[in-house]
C-alpha cells in the first residue's frame, strides 16, 4: 500500500483528529471582559500607548453593538463574561530561537504535521505558529528577510516594525466594522504580520497554522497582509483545535492591503472541531476577512475549503477599488451531523472595468445546516464592471438544508452580471456506479465530492489541495448508509 | 459458473421476475431478448445488485458462493461488471481517476498491491486500443458530455480493464450507430476467453451478428419462455416477438 493510501486510509478511517489537547502551563487572564482586561492584555505584550488607545477605542465601540442575528443560524447566546480572552503558553523566557522554544510545543505543532525545525526543509513554507493566543514560532524569517519580505508574529511587527502596523492595521476592517471585529480589535492577542515589498515576488508559501489548546478560552489573532506594488505572495491558513464538550469562540481578523499590480492568493483550510454528533461541543467560527485592491491591476483572491467549527459565520470580501483589479472568491463548505455555516463573499467594485468571480460549493449532509450568503455591490462609478459567481449545492440524505442568498446591488448602467446556482442531490445511481466498479459507498461519495469540488480544490497549492481531499472525506465519514 | 434457481424480484411492490432458471458455464455467450418490459433489465440490474430491487425467492450461485449474500462491490470484486444501459455522469472525476480507483480496491481484494502510476497508464494504452478509444476522452468528467457512442465505449473500456469473470452487458447497442456498434463488438470478442462468461442483453437481433450468442433465451413477463440456439434470435428478428408471446400465454392460461 503508497504511503498516500495509507494516510488516506487513517483519515477516513478516524474521527476528528486533532481533539487531543497537551498538558501545557498557561499565563492567562482572569475570565470576562472589561476595560481592564484590554490593559491588560495590551500591557502583556508591551504594547506602545497608540495601540491600547486603538484596543479601547474598539471596545467602546463593541460595548455600543449587538451581536448580528441576521444570519441563517441558531445557538444560544454567548455569554461574553465567560471567556477567557487571553492564554499564552507559559515559558521562562521569551525564546529568541527556535533551539529556545518549549520542546512541548514543538511536539504539539509536530503532531499536527507541522514542522518547525527550519534544518528539515523539506516542505519549502515558511510556518508562523499561534498556539492560543500567541505566535510560538515562525520558520524562514532570515531567508525571506534577505528580499525585504518581513513574515513574523503580529507582536514583533508591533515592536520592530511599529510604523507600518500604525499605518495598516484597520484600513481595511475597521474597528467599529462589526460586532465580532470590534471584539477582535479590543483583545486580539497575535496572530501574523506580513509584508511584501516593491516587486517582489515571495518564492515560497507563508503558511500560520492556528492552534487552540486551552479550555475556556477564546481565539482572538489577527492577520495583516501588505503587497507593495507589483509584489506577489500566496498565504495559508490552517486550524485546528481539541475536542472540548463547551463551544469555543474564534474570531479573528484578517486585512489584506494590496497596491497596483499586486497579487494576494489567500488559502484557508479550516478544520477547527466541529463538535459531536449530536451538537455538543465545537467552535463557534466567527471571522471577517477583507482584502482591499487599492491599486490598479491588483488582484486578491480567496480560496477556503471550510470543514469544522459548529458554527461557520465567515464572508472574505474583496473592495475592488482600484482600475482592472480583480477579486476571486474560491470556497468548499462542508458541514455534517449538527454543524451549520452561513458563509459567503462580497465584491465591492469601485474602480473601473474591476472583474470578480465567485465559485461557491456547499455540501450538507447529516442534520447540517449550510448556507451561501454573497453580494455583489456595483458603485456608481464602476464602468465595465463584471461579476460572474456560481452557487453550488450538493445535498446527501434529506435531513440537511442547502440555502442561497444573493445579493446583487447594482448602480451602474454598463455592469454585466452572471448568477448560476444548482442544487443537486448525490444520486443512488451514481453511488450505484461506483460500487458495482467495486468502490466502496464512503470511498464513492469522497469521490463523488471531490469530483464537484475540483474546480475550487485546483485553486489550492498542491500540499494544500491533498489535505483538503482528505478532509472532505473525513467530514462524510458516516453520512451515507 | 452462474447458476440461476427460480429467481423471483419485484420493485416497489410490484413483481417483475417471476422465476428466473439460468445456468452459465465458463467461456459461453448467453444472450437475453424479449419484448419491452419482459424483465431484462431488472434480470442485469439483480445480479448487479441494485438495491432498489427486492428479491423474494430463489437463488443465485455464482463460483460456489451466494451471489444474494454480497454487497455490490463485493460482487463487483468478485469479477461480476454490468456495462450499463445508461452510464451514469460523474462532474470533475475523470475516467481515469474512476478506474484507477476501482482497480486498486479490486486488486486489493485480491491480496495485489496497487498499480503504480506507470504500470496503470501502461495498462491503459493497451486496452484503449481495444476500444479505438482516445485518451483525451478518458481525461474528462466521466460521461459527462459524452455521445451515446463514447459512453458505451467506455463501459467496454472499463470491462477491459477490471478484467472480469462474468459480463452483463445490458442493451449496450442501445443508441448506438452502426460503426459504433461493431467497435463495441469487437472489444467483447477480443475479451472474450474460455475462463469468462458474458450475459448479453439486447431487445434487437443486430447486436447478435457481432457477438454471436451460444445460446438465447426469450424472456417474457418475467420468465424465460423459450431457450434456443442462435437461430432463434434469427427467429425473433423475421418474426417478431407476437408469436411467442402468444405460444406463452397460451401456455399459462
Amino acid at each position: 500500500m503508497s504511503k498516500d493510501n495509507q494516510i488516506l486510509e487513517e483519515f477516513t478511517s478516524k474521527e476528528y483528529e486533532h481533539g487531543w489537547n497537551i498538558d501545557i502551563e498557561a499565563d492567562q487572564a482572569p475570565k470576562g471582559l472589561n476595560e481592564d482586561i484590554v490593559r491588560f492584555i495590551s500591557a502583556k505584550k508591551e504594547e506602545p500607548e497608540w495601540l491600547l488607545e486603538w484596543r479601547l477605542k474598539a471596545f467602546r465601540a463593541w460595548t455600543k453593538m449587538k451581536e448580528p442575528k441576521w444570519a441563517n443560524v441558531k445557538f444560544p447566546d454567548i455569554n461574553y463574561q465567560d471567556i477567557i480572552y487571553y492564554s499564552a503558553p507559559k515559558q521562562k523566557v521569551k525564546p529568541k530561537s527556535l533551539n529556545e522554544v518549549d520542546p512541548e510545543l514543538l511536539e504539539t505543532f509536530k503532531k499536527l504535521g507541522i514542522s518547525l525545525e527550519e534544518q528539515k526543509r523539506l516542505t519549502g513554507v515558511a510556518v508562523d505558529a499561534v498556539l492560543d493566543s500567541v505566535s510560538v514560532a515562525t520558520t524562514f524569517k532570515d531567508k525571506l528577510a534577505e528580499m525585504g519580505i518581513i513574515f513574523c508574529s503580529f507582536s514583533e511587527a508591533v515592536r520592530e516594525h511599529p510604523e507600518l502596523v500604525k499605518k495598516y492595521i484597520g484600513s481595511v476592517v475597521p474597528t467599529s466594522d462589526n460586532y465580532f471585529a470590534a471584539l477582535n480589535s479590543a483583545v486580539f492577542s497575535d496572530g501574523s504580520f506580513c509584508y511584501i515589498p516593491k516587486g517582489v515576488r515571495c518564492p515560497m508559501e507563508l503558511s500560520t497554522y492556528f492552534r487552540i489548546n486551552a479550555a475556556n478560552t477564546g481565539q482572538f489573532e489577527r492577520t495583516l497582509i501588505v503587497a507593495e506594488e507589483g509584489s506577489y505572495v500566496s498565504y495559508l491558513e490552517g486550524c485546528t483545535a481539541p475536542q472540548r464538550d463547551e463551544n469555543q469562540l474564534h474570531a479573528a481578523v484578517v486585512e489584506i492591503y494590496a497596491k497596483k499590480d499586486a497579487e494576494v492568493k489567500y488559502s484557508t483550510v479550516q478544520n477547527w472541531y466541529p463538535g459531536d454528533k449530536e451538537g455538543k461541543g465545537g467552535i463557534y467560527n466567527f471571522v471577517t476577512k477583507r482584502g482591499i485592491c487599492a491599486g490598479d491591476n491588483s488582484k486578491i483572491s480567496w480560496t477556503q475549503v471550510e470543514t469544522g467549527s459548529s458554527i461557520t459565520w465567515k464572508y472574505p470580501s474583496c473592495i475592488l477599488k482600484g482600475d482592472n483589479s480583480i477579486g476571486e472568491f474560491y470556497s468548499v463548505a462542508v458541514t455534517n451531523n449538527r454543524q451549520q455555516a452561513d458563509t459567503g463573499t462580497k465584491m465591492i467594485h469601485i474602480g473601473k472595468n474591476t472583474k470578480s468571480r465567485i465559485v461557491s460549493k456547499g455540501v450538507s449532509a447529516g442534520y447540517s445546516q449550510n448556507s451561501y450568503r454573497g453580494q455583489v455591490k456595483v458603485m456608481k462609478r464602476a464602468d465595465g464592471a463584471r461579476n460572474f459567481s456560481q452557487c453550488d449545492s450538493l445535498l446527501m440524505g434529506d435531513k440537511c438544508g442547502a440555502h442561497t442568498f444573493p445579493y446583487i446591488d447594482i448602480e451602474n448602467k454598463s455592469a454585466q452580471i452572471e448568477h448560476e446556482a444548482t442544487t443537486s442531490k448525490i444520486g443512488e445511481d451514481q453511488i450505484f456506479y461506483c460500487t458495482q466498479r467495486g468502490i466502496d459507498e464512503e470511498k464513492a461519495v469522497a469521490l463523488i465530492v471531490n469530483g464537484y469540488c475540483k474546480e475550487v480544490l485546483n485553486q489550492l497549492p498542491m500540499e494544500f489541495a491533498v489535505e483538503a481531499q482528505k478532509l472532505l472525506a473525513l467530514t462524510l465519514e458516516g453520512s451515507v448508509g | 459458473m452462474l447458476s440461476i434457481k427460480n429467481l423471483h424480484a419485484s420493485i416497489e411492490g410490484k413483481e417483475i421476475l417471476k422465476g428466473i432458471n439460468l445456468e452459465v458455464k465458463p467461456g459461453e455467450v448467453h444472450a437475453i431478448m424479449g419484448p419491452n418490459g419482459s424483465g431484462k433489465s431488472t434480470l442485469a440490474s439483480v445480479l448487479a445488485g441494485r438495491e432498489e430491487y427486492e428479491v423474494t425467492a430463489g437463488e443465485v450461485d455464482y463460483l460456489g458462493q451466494d451471489l444474494l449474500d454480497l454487497a455490490p462491490e463485493e460482487r463487483a470484486r468478485e469479477g461480476v461488471f454490468l456495462a450499463f444501459q445508461y452510464p451514469v455522469e460523474i462532474p470533475g472525476v475523470s475516467t481515469t481517476n474512476f478506474l484507477k480507483t476501482a482497480l486498486n480496491q479490486v486488486r486489493e481484494h485480491k491480496g495485489l498491491e496497487p498499480l503504480d502510476a506507470v504500470s496503470f497508464l501502461t495498462m491503459m494504452k493497451e486496452k484503449m486500443k481495444l476500444v479505438e478509444i482516445d485518451q483525451a476522452l478518458l481525461s474528462r468528467s466521466l460521461n459527462e458530455g459524452f455521445s451515446g457512442g463514447e459512453k458505451k465505449r467506455n463501459e467496454i473500456f472499463q470491462m477491459a480493464m477490471l478484467e472480469p469473470k462474468l459480463s452483463i452487458l445490458d442493451e449496450t447497442d442501445s443508441g448506438l450507430d452502426i460503426d459504433a456498434l461493431r467497435i463495441v463488438a469487437n472489444g467483447v470478442n477480443k475479451l472474450k476467453t474460455k475462463d469468462n462468461a458474458t450475459i448479453v442483453v439486447t431487445h434487437y437481433q443486430r447486436l447478435l451478428d457481432y457477438i454471436v450468442p451460444d445460446y438465447v433465451h426469450v424472456l417474457y413477463k418475467g420468465k424465460i419462455v423459450k431457450s434456443g440456439s442462435k437461430e432463434l434470435a434469427l427467429e425473433l428478428e423475421e418474426k417478431g416477438y407476437d408469436w411467442i408471446k402468444e405460444e406463452a400465454d397460451t401456455t399459462t392460461a
